[in-house]
């Protein structure tokens, strides 16, 4: 596969680490009273869709950017890539 | 010797001629030929036997869809099985050899096979060896192997290397026959980066075998006026002995180049192969199509073969399989083979052509609405058997008989992104579905255009087309007139009513039968029918069988071809050698290897290496009178606890953590507290994974306020790192922290043991103040050395002794073990290695990672407490699970032998005195066991229920793959100074 | 104390760097470069670029860029961090001399023996390229400058010459495994 990173442009997805969901991204709030069952969800709970969805990939051989990468899980296709941190900051990560 | 077949004309070159010997005896070819074409031209038409009848088989094709003409190529190491004779370049003195017989072709043992067949039909393996299971390993498999082997190995190591490498281009052409000549034309003269794959040694595919002419010129001539002209576009790459054969997502193809396969042996330095791995924009697949035959009974014998193999080796090689041939078609296209070869003086004793509405013919006998419906000639065709449009039998002899039973286009490589083809009736064939995969168009016949003048107009057309979405413009070439005959075909698969055998798959042995067989045992499926027969599932992967044996199984099933569909075709579209898929990485090269900056001075000690990850490190340091590594070991460890001792650590991760926000940063990835540490200080810490489970240990010496340095251990550099960057990028973007991996860049030895500080003393700048109390236990800070060269100095100790690690920038390695020796020699200081290592550390009880193995909570650990509830870290909410907080959960302990001299192993498992040894009463495990000198016993770490309320129980120690039970005594797992006062002196 | 100063070695282990002639190919160990990475800090980027200016005569490279001056060489090697490069003769603490010029607008990390750093040059070296890594070396400008795998080790790939000169960064550890391959595909290909 090939993944059009937003900075290098098209880089082998050999140089790439997977790491799953991007809801991964969403980590639950570890004060709230539901932290117990809200962590519980978020580690173990995925939506495992045929079709659209957003990933985490490392770029461990190239810039060590994450990139939340959106593949089609039938055909491969992606759709869209951006910077990690990017899309974490626009979920209030940075908050 | 006289080449018998051989005919006038031809692409070889009769000024070079060349021997080789098949089967021991020699024979002469001509530069040009292949291993096929020359045996041909001798008159050898036996080449093989099948796999699994060990049937007289001969050459079926001209190219690399060959299902019969296996052989050895070479000997000694450089011996390759299972190479098809048709695409074998032949080159001077190459020594081939058939394969799967004993003891010759011509007289083969396990023929006898062929006499039981009738047991040996669809299934015959699964239905007969299933019972009793025990045999199949010892008896039947082996047995099987020998008798259904292919070639052999050689056994020893090949001695040519291999390369990969990596191409990029606009446009990938697959295949250099018309289409794949007009496409690389038109692209290449619009200036793309075209590269053209060819699998054959001449560029020009189905031009070089034909007749027909290309405006005034031959097809040959003209292809080779359109590669000279390729020649010269610097953007244009000629791959020739390149086959493509993956295509992979997002543009990605596999092709392999057979550099040297050509020549007795690569010329010096030069690879055998190289795997090239091609990113192209976009590609074309102008492979061309495969011809199919027509089956009947005994259609196997040599001198059976598709008739546009017939006319390649007549036009191409000027060979022929015999000087009288039949020919049997379903398509206009047979009649073609049979004016071609009688052009090249051939006789053609019959056209059997299966239309009632045949053409005629004044050249040759036409027999319309005529099959062949058997064969004579057991180790060579001798004659057909007729019926006649009347019903008649005619016995007719030849030497060879023709199959044209229409064209496959080549589609291969547009199903290996799980594309299916769809059928096209009027040729009778699978074509590529269209707009399916914008990456990859076909073109000419690979297309269904079969052709010439198609073939051009669509290879120019699809170029332009491809190019056009690259924003590139391209003109079509004036392209020379060719032969634009339309295709007249009436689908005939196979002569229906014979007794006997009727092959489909000619490599795997595969019958008419089977495929019925198959279908009344239930398999209705195609995938089903091919598992079952395994049909389509040798070497060749059924490029000429696949749609006869559709046919038989839509017939049966009552419905069409298309209905019942295809079986996936999958990469490589030949078979491609491991050693090319190897490349470089082999033997010591199988991966790149990390050596430490002591590396060269600790060979010169004669030091025993490990692999650790992909480093070597110095295992224990041997000395003359050692015989055993214990004594080393022992000695090592020894030294250390009474003297001094030194060890490389550079191994260590580790990560240099910078920013304003760095001490907030460490306080999420450690589960215990960083923010308060202060400046000039080191500190344990233990990572968790979210799900509460340790992930990896080390420290964290700050050297600023916003400057830290965390080490991880050595086989989680990589990984700690990559969850650190998470950390920093999705989950705390917000915090000012940046970090870099500096393993690399320092060289860090542990000095270790009483002795230790007096050692360094002798090399730090008088500047720096090392004593107890200006370099407290835990202290860091940047110093210099041996005259003001800067290094970093921990008080941190992993034996349990008084020690520090140094660090200098890694040139500086070498001479700085070299003068720590040197400087301890009134110490009797002593170099150890990652063995002692383990042992000091499981005296002291430190967790590494035996313990830390991905199953292991900070409670486990006896670390339960660090966990600070006081700030957010990773793991920190999930080891509240009140399962990782039950009350009889696994705690580390140590263990000693009851009996001194027992050892302890690791890996063991614990058990109660007085019961049954079995995993219900399983009371936990040993993770490191060693020798302590210290305790003068083996003594373990293990994970142990409730252990932490057991000290001073007796537990049996039980390993029974070791025949080990032993009862130890549970300790704590510190074995040496609980209290940690030898640190702090 | 002249007498205790320590003997450094070049990467591939020896006193001095390493050169191999192939053809006419030259691949050289180049130990004389201090290499320090700079990572800037939160929201202080045009600070770093105001300190940084006046020593590299211009603005920090983008993304897959390298700039070269004749006494500092700077490589992009990730989001808002550098790669800058100096010689080691002149520059013995270089890694101090960028932060005492650039304070704590940007992290500072020494990176000079990280690395091991081997000049290729010769008359067209993209046969050596595409044996190498996946880049398209027939496309790389001097400056251009990427991070990818040599035979599993990340490198980074600068271009100083189109065709003819490039530098490669390996990890130091496995010097001697990268000089390997080079030499070998440079028999390979010459």
């Amino acid at each position: 596969m090939i993944i059009n990173h937003p900075l290098l442009g098209p880089r082998d997805a050999q140089e790439f680490v997977y790491l799953g969901d991007a809801s991964l991204i969403d980590r639950p709030d570890a004060s709230g009273e539901t932290a117990l069952d809200d962590f519980h969800d978020y580690l173990y709970l995925r939506d495992n869709p045929a079709g659209s969805h957003k990933e985490l990939w490392f770029h461990e051989q190239g810039d060590r950017s994450w990139l939340v990468v959106t593949r089609d899980t039938r055909t491969h296709e992606i759709t869209h890539v951006e910077l990690a941190f990017e899309y974490a900051k626009r979920r209030g990560r940075d908050k | 010797m006289s080449q018998k077949s051989r005919l006038d004309g031809g692409l070889i070159d009769r000024s070079r001629p060349l021997s080789f010997s098949f089967d021991g005896k020699n024979y002469t070819g001509y530069a040009g030929d292949t291993l096929a074409s020359a045996l041909l031209a001798n008159d050898v038409r036996l080449m093989g036997r099948s796999f699994k009848y060990h049937r007289p088989r001969g050459v079926f094709s001209a190219g690399s869809e060959e299902p019969n003409a296996l052989v050895e190529l070479r000997s000694s190491a450089r011996r390759e099985p299972n190479t098809r004779a048709t695409v074998a370049e032949l080159f001077d003195g190459l020594e081939a050899s058939s394969q799967n017989r004993f003891p010759s072709l011509r007289f083969d043992a396990l023929a006898f096979n062929d006499a039981f067949s009738s047991f040996l039909s669809a299934g015959f393996y699964y239905k007969t060896f299933m019972w009793p299971a025990a045999f199949w390993e010892k008896l039947y498999e082996p047995a099987i192997r020998r008798a259904a082997g292919l070639g052999r190995l050689y056994g020893k190591e090949d001695p040519d290397n291999y390369d990969k490498g990596f191409l990029h281009c606009d446009l990938l052409i697959i295949g250099s026959g018309p289409s794949g000549l007009a496409t690389a034309l038109t692209a290449g003269r619009a200036g793309a980066e075209v590269i053209l794959a060819e699998e054959d040694f001449i560029f020009g595919g189905r031009l070089l075998a034909e007749r027909n002419l290309l405006s005034e010129q031959d097809g040959s001539e003209w292809a080779a006026t359109v590669i000279s002209e390729l020649q010269s576009l610097a953007n244009v790459r000629l791959l020739s002995r390149t086959t493509v054969f993956g295509q992979y997502d997002h543009g990605i193809f596999g092709a392999v180049e057979r550099v040297s396969d050509h020549l007795p042996e690569p010329i010096s330095h030069k690879p055998r192969q190289v795997l090239w791995r091609i990113y192209a924009k976009r590609a074309l697949l102008t492979a061309g199509a495969t011809e199919r035959p027509i089956a009947f009974e005994n259609n196997d014998r040599p001198g059976i073969m598709l008739a546009g193999a017939m006319r390649a080796y007549a036009n191409r090689w000027a060979a022929t399989a015999s000087q009288d041939i039949a020919i049997f078609t379903n398509n206009d296209d047979g009649h073609r083979t049979a004016r071609d070869l009688s052009a090249q003086g051939v006789n053609i004793v019959a056209l059997v052509d299966c239309r009632i509405d045949a053409p005629p013919s004044t050249e040759f006998e036409v027999l319309s609405g005529a099959q062949v419906v058997n064969s004579r000639g057991r180790l060579g065709l001798k004659s057909i058997q007729v019926q006649l449009r009347d019903g008649s039998m005619k016995e007719l002899a030849c030497g060879a008989l023709g199959l044209a039973g229409g064209w496959n286009p080549n589609v291969h490589l547009t199903c290996h992104k799980r594309g299916r083809p769809i059928w096209n009736d009027k040729i009778s064939a699978f074509v590529p579905a269209t707009d399916t995969d914008p990456l990859l168009r076909a073109a000419g016949a690979a297309a269904g255009i079969l052709s010439t003048h198609g073939a051009l107009l669509s290879g120019a057309g699809k170029a332009i087309e491809a190019l056009k979405e690259l924003d590139i413009s391209a003109r079509t070439p004036i392209l020379p007139k060719a032969e634009d005959a339309p295709v007249n075909i009436a689908p005939f698969w196979y002569v229906k009513g014979g007794k006997g055998r009727a092959w489909l798959d000619l490599q795997n042995d595969v019958t008419v039968k089977d495929i019925k067989l198959a279908h009344q045992e239930g398999f209705k499926s195609v995938e089903h029918v091919k598992r079952y027969t395994t049909l389509g599932m040798a070497t060749d992967q059924g490029k000429t069988a696949n749609i006869g044996a559709l046919a038989v199984l839509a017939e049966m099933e009552g419905k069409t071809i298309p209905d019942v569909g295809t079986t996936i075709f999958r990469p490589p579209y030949t078979p491609v050698s491991i050693g090319a898929f190897a490349g470089g990485s082999r033997g010591k090269e199988f991966r790149p290897y990390r050596l430490t900056p002591s590396h060269k001075w600790a060979e010169e000690q004669g030091a025993v290496f490990v692999e650790a990850g992909n480093w070597l490190r110095a295992q224990w340091f041997p000395i003359e009178g050692e015989s055993h590594w214990r004594q080393s070991v022992d000695r090592e460890v020894i030294a250390v606890r009474k003297s001094v001792g030194i060890c490389d650590v550079t191994t260590l991760g580790k990560i240099d953590v910078q920013g304003a926000d760095a001490a907030e940063f460490l306080n999420h990835i450690y589960c215990n507290g960083f923010a308060k540490l202060p400046v000039g200080k080191t500190r344990y810490g233990l990572m968790l994974r979210e799900d509460g489970f340790a992930m990896d240990d080390g420290t964290a010496a700050r050297l600023a306020e916003d400057h830290f340095i965390v080490t991880t251990t050595t086989a989680n550099a990589v990984p700690v790192f990559r969850h650190m960057e998470f950390c920093r990028q999705c989950l705390w973007p917000g915090l000012d922290v940046q970090l870099i991996s500096t393993t690399e860049a320092w060289a860090q030895f542990a000095v270790a043991g009483p002795n230790a500080r007096d050692l360094l003393q002798k090399i730090v700048d008088p500047t720096h103040d090392i004593s107890n109390e200006g370099f407290p236990y835990m202290a860091c800070g940047e110093i210099t050395i041996c005259g003001c060269l800067r290094a970093r100095l921990f008080r941190i100790s992993f034996s349990g002794e008084l020690a520090y690690e140094i660090a200098v920038p890694t040139r500086y390695g070498d001479a700085l073990i070299r003068r720590l020796m040197e400087a301890g020699k009134e110490f009797d200081v002593v170099p150890y290695g990652t063995e002692a290592l383990g042992v000091l550390r499981i005296e002291k009880g430190h967790s590494a990672g035996n313990e830390l193995n991905g199953q292991s909570t900070a409670a486990m650990l006896g670390m339960g407490r660090m966990v600070s509830q006081k700030k957010d870290s990773i793991g920190r909410v999930l080891t509240g699970r009140p399962h990782l907080l039950r009350e009889d959960d696994y705690r580390l302990v140590g263990l000693k032998p009851v009996n001194a001299g027992d050892p302890i192993l690791s890996g063991a498992h614990l058990m109660n005195v007085g019961e049954i040894a079995n995993a219900a009463n399983d009371q936990g495990w040993v993770t490191s066991a060693a020798y302590s000198p210290h305790i003068g016993a083996s003594i373990a770490l293990a994970f142990l229920k409730k252990g932490d309320q057991r000290l001073g129980e007796v537990i049996r120690i039980v390993s029974p793959i070791d025949n080990l039970e032993i009862e130890g005594e549970v300790t704590s797992p510190h074995f040496i100074d609980p209290e940690g006062e030898r640190l702090r002196v | 104390m002249s007498d205790q100063i320590l003997t450094p070695l070049a990467a591939l282990g020896d006193h001095s760097p390493r050169i191999e002639k192939i053809g006419s190919l030259t691949i050289e160990e180049n130990p004389d470069l201090a290499i320090t990475s700079i990572a800037v800090r939160h929201r202080r980027d045009k600070d770093l670029q105001t300190f940084l200016m006046p020593a590299l005569g211009g603005e920090l490279p983008s993304p897959g860029r390298s700039v070269f001056t004749s006494d500092v060489s700077t490589i992009w090697t990730g989001v808002g961090q550098w790669f800058l490069i100096a010689s080691y003769a002149a520059h013995p603490d270089f890694a101090r001399e960028i932060k005492s010029l650039i304070k704590d607008t940007a992290s500072v990390t020494e990176q000079t023996d990280g690395w091991v750093v081997f000049d290729i040059i010769g008359n067209n070296l993209i046969p050596l390229m595409e044996r190498l890594c996946n880049l398209n070396g027939k496309a790389m400008m001097a400056g251009d400058t990427t991070r990818c795998l040599i035979e599993h080790l990340g490198c980074l790939i600068i271009c100083r010459e189109s065709f003819r000169k490039f530098t490669i960064l390996g990890p130091r550890s496995s010097a001697a495994s990268l000089y390997h391959s080079l030499v070998k595909v440079a028999h390979n290909v010459a």
